[in-house]
């Protein structure tokens, strides 16, 4: 028997990622939300037929690493620049990934807009609860009491406003089809934003509207944490404020079984 | 008491001096290389009772500022080349409604992203009024910290008296570079002339508003050639410039901010093998320094000018010493900072003027 | 007198605390000090330099075409950083990590073995503190007082390592006098 007869692959890489190193830290959630993501796109078949947008943020450089056609948009202006694509091209699979500052700070009329007019995009959301790229600052999802360098002591309601829940306030939109929270910091949640994410994707293909995963994702760097404490932080800390599950869903697919 | 000498790096050093300039509102949203001064001010404007606040966005901040300002209180933001584009309808607003307040840009390498080494690319932005209608704001360049903290405090005098706002000029390097600092004495807000245009609530006076639209077509017409009025009294009375080893020179190199810095190394390296060049180094960069600048050009000759640009401060140097000398230019976009080295490299083609580095400019 | 500083490593190595050391060291003896870092692509991981200038005049660059001294905490930044070292100059190697000889003839080459020494000096932390020991000695450029108030202004409001690193400096300061 041959090699190749006797050993079946059974772990690769997805066609949807170059073959590069990232510069993602130990520990970084968005390697793994860029493998969930290139998996889904391979299994759906999409890789050649989509245009991605990826941040202005720690994931700017996601083109290096998606294999497919990526534009850059300015901070905060993904899904704006995504609206401009899917309009004129309604056949492309279109989608966004951004950070919480990129998506639920700068961009957040974009992404109240292009989610309002129900725009048939999906959108991948990172919270990390901190600026990432720019060293530590406080986010708009950062939870009351977590230390930011613009917010020192922690944060403060009375000072800073309290953490943003962009992914339930989208909701409440019509044009919004689904919206779901995983978290990419246990086995378990990470086979969760897989489906989460594949799910969001057959919204787009079936035009039902706009769709949205949300996912928490652990930056050990800037919560001056090692990898396996930031995955601790996001299950007993992060999830308190971030409930997982479904937040929202009217596609109809589970009525169907 | 000034205070004792202190190492600081750039972008606290206007944090710690916007403070003591009477500065109780600070708005700004991050981005490198200046995230050192909101996370200073974050600390420090609670300590003397001002308020700090992350904006969701840099058009939000410089809004922010806007409303504060209008209500007299000094004000100011800070921001690097991309968040400096999103301030210009603010700043726009801001100089027909003639508001008082500060906006810091130290800026990186563009168009777009770019990078975030230091540039000088956003020259043209700041001094021709990057945003929309017939104005402009005062910009002040640092070469240094001292310089930095020094100038926060004109800026804020000069915005206060002239009803405008003014912009601190500075680069990547001028936002990480630390310098020992010798701050002013803090001010006492209460000893600045009052701001009887302020919104402050009506009680016992006619309602004030403040506004930049005036329909009536005459009303406009008025307001604009006020501005322009300021504008000419500013360049009269505000002009800034320095110069160093002019007197003997066959060269006269003209640089602002962190070039001028590597050109007078440069010009150090010269004068030891004995070529003698000398430089000018304009402080405002609006007002442009013309005349001075046109006088001494025409004496010595010749001019090199450098900038971490391909040629912006160039038409101004252009405008002011026009055929009077010859002009090389050396630009180096955002990315590389130049050694000392290269820019006498340059000087040294353009006293002989075979055009080797850099490039010769026909007027 | 002006002298030019060059510290180049990993980022991790205390790269940028040299600098910072050195700094408010020569603001202590009263010397004009100029302090400018590299400061990364925004990226994770990468090498990390800074430029200190010293000066008993104004400093105007802060950008130096030529270092009088070169500190190389690993290959990669020797390599890269030789070439550009002054005549006569001063290269500081991290003995520890770096193998390779400075191919230079006409620079000056110290090698320092820093993991060995801040060991002997109770803590392998201390890499950096006795390769600024070593350099201050060496060159002259500040005496060992005038290097612990360096060290204790830059890292204000951790005095708890103060101790440990002042041993790490006297090492290195021992290392030159005694040659081991
Ligand atoms: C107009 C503009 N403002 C600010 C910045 C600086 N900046 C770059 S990334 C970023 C935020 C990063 O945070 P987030 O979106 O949460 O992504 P993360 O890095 O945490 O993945 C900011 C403010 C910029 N590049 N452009
Ligand atoms: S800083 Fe945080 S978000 Fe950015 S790569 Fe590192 S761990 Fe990931």
């Amino acid at each position: 028997m041959s090699a190749e007869a006797a050993f079946k692959k059974i772990f690769g890489r997805p066609e949807s990622l170059k073959e590069n190193y990232t510069h993602y830290c130990p520990g970084c959630g968005h390697s793994i939300a860029h493998r969930l993501v290139a998996e889904c796109l391979d299994e759906l078949g999409l890789r050649e037929n989509t245009i991605g947008v990826p941040p202005v943020g720690c994931a700017v450089l996601a083109y290096n690493y998606f294999n497919f056609d990526m534009i850059e948009a300015p901070h905060g202006r993904a899904l704006a620049v995504a609206t401009g694509i899917k309009r004129t091209n309604p056949d492309k699979f279109v989608l966004t990934y951004q950070g919480d500052g990129d998506l639920a700070a700068i961009g957040t009329a974009e992404t109240i807009h292009a989610a309002n007019r129900g725009e048939k995009i999906s959108a991948i959301f990172i919270n990390n609860a901190i600026y990432g790229m720019t060293g530590g600052q406080m986010a708009p999802t950062t939870l009351l009491g977590q230390e930011a360098t613009t917010a020192p002591g922690g944060r403060d309601s009375s000072l800073h406003g309290n953490p943003i829940d962009i992914s339930a306030m989208i909701a409440v939109s019509n044009g919004v089809v689904y919206v779901e929270r995983c978290s990419l910091a246990s086995l378990k949640q990470i086979r969760q934003a897989k489906k989460a994410i594949k799910k969001c994707f057959q919204v787009q293909l079936d035009k039902l509207g706009f769709g949205l995963v949300e996912l928490l994702s652990p930056c050990p760097t800037n919560w001056k944490l090692s990898p396996k404490e930031a995955w601790a932080w996001v299950n007993e800390v992060m999830v308190k404020v971030y409930p997982l599950g479904v937040i929202k869903d009217t596609t109809g697919y589970e009525d169907k079984k | 008491m000034p205070s004792e000498k202190k190492l600081m790096r750039g972008s606290n050093v206007v944090g710690e001096a916007a403070v003591r300039a009477g500065c109780r509102f600070y708005a700004g949203y991050p981005i490198t290389p200046q995230n050192e001064l909101p996370e200073y001010l974050s600390a420090r404007m609670p300590e003397v009772g001002g308020a700090f606040i992350q904006g969701e966005s840099e058009i939000a901040s410089i809004n922010m500022v806007l409303g504060a300002a209008a209500t007299g209180v000094r004000a100011m933001t800070s921001s690097s080349s991309p968040g400096v584009a999103l301030k210009q309808e603010g700043i726009s607003y801001m100089a027909g409604q003639e508001l008082p307040a500060v906006v810091i840009n130290m800026m990186r390498g563009g168009p777009g992203l770019g990078n975030i080494a230091p540039s000088g690319a956003d020259y043209y932005q700041a001094t021709r009024g990057g945003g929309n209608g017939d104005y402009r704001t005062p910009v002040l360049a640092p070469a240094g910290c001292q310089e930095l903290a020094d100038l926060t405090f004109t800026a804020f005098d000069i915005a206060d008296k002239y009803r405008t706002p003014v912009m601190i000029l500075g680069d990547g390097l001028m936002g990480q570079v630390m310098e020992p600092v010798i701050f002013p004495d803090p001010i006492d807000i209460k000893s600045l002339p009052p701001k009887d245009w302020a919104l402050t609530g009506c009680k016992g006076r006619k309602p004030k508003a403040i506004f930049s639209m005036l329909l009536d077509l005459n009303a406009l017409y008025n307001h604009n050639l006020h501005l322009q009025e300021k504008y000419d009294e500013i360049t009269a009375k505000e002009l800034r410039w320095d110069t160093a080893m002019t007197e003997d020179a066959e060269l006269l190199v003209v640089a602002y901010g962190t070039p001028s810095r590597i050109a007078e190394s440069a010009i150090e390296e010269l004068r030891a093998e004995g070529i003698k060049a000398g430089l000018f180094r304009p402080i405002t960069l609006w007002p442009f320094p013309t005349i001075p600048l046109r006088k001494l050009a025409a004496k010595i000759g010749k001019v090199g000018v450098f900038e971490f640009s391909m040629g912006q401060m160039l038409d101004d140097v252009i405008m002011a010493v026009g055929e009077r000398a010859e002009i090389y230019f050396y630009g180096v976009p955002g990315g590389i900072i130049p050694t000392p080295s290269d820019v006498a490299r340059f000087l040294k083609s353009s006293i002989k003027g075979d055009g080797k580095v850099g490039r010769r400019i026909e007027a | 007198m002006i002298k030019r500083t060059l510290f180049a490593g990993f980022g991790g190595q205390g790269v940028l605390l040299m600098g910072y050391v050195l700094s408010h060291g020569a603001m202590h003896r009263g010397l004009n000090v100029t302090y400018f870092p590299s400061y990364g692509a925004e990226m994770r991981g990468g090498t990390a330099n800074c430029t200190v200038t010293l000066s008993d005049k104004k400093i105007a660059s802060p950008v130096a075409s030529n270092p009088d001294l070169f500190v190389a905490m690993n290959y990669p930044s020797l390599e890269k950083f030789e070439k550009s070292v002054a005549k006569s100059g001063l290269i500081f190697l991290n003995a520890t990590l770096i193998k390779e000889e400075v191919s230079r003839k006409d620079v000056e080459v110290i090698k320092v073995p820093t993991l060995e020494l801040a060991k002997e000096a109770g803590s392998d932390r201390a890499i950096n503190m006795v390769m600024i020991g070593a350099l201050c000695a060496k060159s002259g450029l500040l005496s060992l007082e005038d290097t612990v108030a360096g060290m204790q202004a830059a890292l204000k409001g951790k005095e708890k390592f103060f101790p440990l690193n002042r041993k790490g400096i006297e090492r290195g300061f021992a290392f030159i006098a005694d040659g081991k």
